[in-house]
């Protein structure tokens, strides 16, 4: 019996310590950060777009406050929904001070995602979202800064699907990147990572 | 081209296996019980040149292993289930899913971020408030017609 409970033990803690080796690589802090693949400072970047009231906005519309950006498509069924609704959910989370975070949808689909469309988009999310479009090279500078790729795939009846980065990209108020919320990642995560973001704005002001 | 013929080819065998010892009672089997689908819901739908996306529970209370081979619905010209992977760089895709084997006792749920009822060619819009009927398509021929309420484009799950 007690051999029984012993080689359970072990098999338990060997699963743990898999778990935890795998967490460790994926998403801890053994994590690899390859540096090519780390989104420019907001400030190295250069690109042109426009809002869902038919602003200009460039790089400089985010720096000075925290910002939140996600890339996709209005076509998406299913991870921009669902991006958008997590974002809505962290900014809830936060409450009044979410007055303060940039929070941005930027099309990878500028031929179909309109100003027009956009804005519709985004009113069905928390009102901080805003959504951005633009020139097909623009789409591709701020991708190009984000280090995000994006691709058209073509599908059944002649229509078309995106294959796009899905994470959620953080930056703090100086425009430098933090880091990125990955696609589903649990509230309870999600919003410490904004309020550290959001902490790093309110250190710099005080000193 | 040559996927597709496989695939068709798989599918119609896996509904030639699964259908043989069964088709005495086939005329049963489009009632079957054992199959349960809980917690349907849909987004709604930003008009209607947009598809729309449908997600719910399957839970296989029979003894016999069955799959979930397709979807129809009225409201859509090309109902289908799809998959959706993101890889180890943070990039997500979407694709036909395969046909989705439920073994006995088992549940598949279709939710945000990886398998989903893919709704093309929408006749109507999804509206949020509104229901539409939706069929599932399973291996051993049971046609199962569910209702799905439509929540908001903002709901993350069948509770709004």
């Amino acid at each position: 019996m007690m051999r029984v409970a012993k080689i359970a033990a072990i098999g338990a803690a060997a699963v743990f310590a898999a778990l935890f080796v795998g967490w460790w690589q994926v998403d801890g802090p053994g994590a690899d950060s390859a540096p090519g693949k780390r989104s420019l400072p907001l400030t190295a970047m250069e690109f042109s777009l426009t809002d869902q009231d038919g602003r200009d906005v460039g790089p400089e519309t985010l720096i000075g406050e925290p910002s939140l950006v996600f890339f996709g498509f209005t076509y998406c069924p299913d991870v921009c929904p669902t991006t958008l609704s997590d974002i809505s959910g962290w900014l809830d989370e936060i409450g009044p001070d979410a007055e303060d975070v940039n929070t941005v949808f930027i099309t990878v689909d500028p031929d179909r995602d309109t100003v027009e469309t956009m804005a519709e988009y985004v009113s069905y999310f928390h009102p901080q979202i805003q959504g951005w479009t633009g020139l097909p090279d623009q789409i591709a500078a701020i991708a190009d800064g984000f280090r995000v790729t994006y691709e058209k795939v073509e599908a059944e009846n002649g229509e078309y699907t995106m294959n796009h980065t899905a994470g959620v990209f953080l930056f703090d108020a100086t425009g430098r990147f933090v880091t990125t919320i990955d696609y589903h990642e649990p509230l309870e995560f999600a919003v410490p990572k904004i309020r550290r973001a959001m902490q790093n704005r309110t250190e710099r002001a005080e000193s | 081209m040559f996927k597709t013929f496989a695939k068709a080819i798989q599918s119609l065998s896996v509904a030639f296996l699964m259908g043989l010892p069964m088709a005495s009672s086939a005329q049963q089997l489009s009632e079957n019980a054992s199959i349960v689908v809980e917690s349907p819901w849909a987004r709604a739908s930003l008009g209607m040149s947009r598809p729309g996306g449908a997600y719910l529970t399957v839970r296989n209370e029979g003894s016999d292993q069955i799959s979930l081979i397709g979807l129809r619905a009225e409201i859509s010209g090309m109902a289908s289930i799809h998959e959706t992977r993101t890889n180890s760089d943070g990039v997500s895709s979407m694709a036909p899913a395969d046909d989705i084997v439920i073994p006995p006792g088992g549940m598949f749920a279709l939710e945000p971020g990886g398998y989903h009822a893919m709704l093309m060619q929408l006749q109507s819009p999804l509206v949020e408030g509104e229901t539409f009927p939706l069929t599932l398509l399973f291996s051993d021929g049971t046609e199962l017609e569910i209702t799905v309420p439509v929540l908001g484009i903002g709901a993350r799950g069948p509770e709004g």
